[in-house]
């Protein structure tokens, strides 16, 4: 993690969001520009998490780590406190490699 | 005047914006610590995770940027997929900027804190008024707690065993919280989906972390318009 980096994503960063706040106001973007940064999200951290669960580098493995993920989806899926989703989610994942 | 007075219209107001922006506060302080930690974890130092949460300032982001360099992704790699995520951020700026009219300078300041708490907390609000205050205490809130709780987790994250404890998945439950309140419509869970299988397919082939990147694309169906396609705005989990 070099500083060139955190410093590109805080310029980045910034120049999005007063884009939108100052930039364009109280105008609007295009609907379909809209509808396209809406689903964007749910792309992405889709795929961050099956990159954070599945993957090593250019491998797909499936390990501890599956067993966090799987811990994580129900305990939010049961309305379970964030913080408490990431503690359960790491303890699993823990005691998994502990015991194997 | 009576002793037990009924607290003003003005007091009722403040209250219920400064409850639910602590809770949000609160919610948000676990995914700074677990961001301290992993930044560590990736190669960071206090400085450079204190930097980004002070700076960069959009969680789900960070956490984006952080997880591909940790999987030793490169830093284009990281860098585009984490402004990809952010572009929400332009939206939610134009969604609040009836709220927060005024100088340029103050919007200029005000759009430091354009992110999916702050934009939640405001549109959530009936008049005017709470709105802008909403905006802003929520901002305060979260910035204060978010940096609180990185330098704890970065402090902390210098000692800790990641893997040990089995905080290498802590980002992957955080985007799975961040996700939840996103997928409630049947073309965002089949964006979802898609995302993660076209980041599995292409991990093999493509540069570590690039696979972040070409899920994104999947978002381009939201080019064919739907009866469904909604407001960008969820009033959700924090991301």
């Amino acid at each position: 993690m070099t500083w060139t980096v955190i410093i590109v994503l805080s310029v980045g960063a910034y120049a999005l969001k007063s884009a939108g706040l100052v930039g364009v106001g109280v105008r609007d973007f295009p609907a379909r520009v809209r509808n396209v940064i809406a689903l964007i999200p749910a792309a992405v951290l889709s795929a961050l998490i099956v990159k954070d669960t599945f993957t090593a580098g250019h491998d797909l493995q499936i390990d501890a780590r599956a067993i966090g993920v799987a811990v994580a989806v129900v305990a939010v899926w049961k309305r379970v406190p964030l913080w408490l989703v990431i503690v359960l989610a790491c303890a699993a994942t823990g005691i998994v490699r502990a015991v194997s | 005047m009576g002793r037990a007075k009924p607290p003003s219209k003005a007091t009722d107001d403040w209250a219920g914006i400064i409850g639910p922006a602590l809770g949000l506060g609160f919610a948000v302080f676990a995914f700074g610590l677990s961001f301290g930690v992993m930044c560590i974890d990736a190669g960071g130092s206090v400085p450079k995770a204190m930097a980004m949460s002070l700076f960069v300032f959009t969680g789900a982001s960070q956490f984006s940027a952080v997880s591909v360099l940790a999987a030793g992704g490169s830093a284009v790699s990281a860098v585009v997929g984490a402004l990809i995520l952010a572009s929400r951020n332009a939206v939610y700026g134009v969604a609040v900027a009836p709220s927060l009219t005024g100088s340029l300078p103050y919007r200029l300041f005000a759009s430091q804190f354009t992110i999916d708490e702050t934009t939640g907390m405001t549109l959530a609000q009936s008049t005017p008024q709470r709105r802008r205050r909403a905006y802003w205490v929520t901002a305060a809130s979260i910035y204060v707690f978010w940096n609180l709780a990185t330098l704890l987790g970065a402090v902390a994250g210098s000692n800790i065993d990641t893997r040990k404890y089995g905080l290498d998945v802590a980002f992957a439950a955080a985007f799975v919280g961040m996700l939840a309140p996103l997928v409630t419509s049947p073309r965002a869970r089949r964006v979802g989906c898609a995302g993660a299988l076209v980041c599995l397919a292409v991990t093999p082939f493509v540069p570590v972390g690039a696979g972040i990147i070409v899920a994104a694309l999947v978002a381009l169906v939201g080019l064919r318009p739907t009866p469904e396609a909604g407001s960008v705005v969820s009033t959700g989990g924090p991301a």
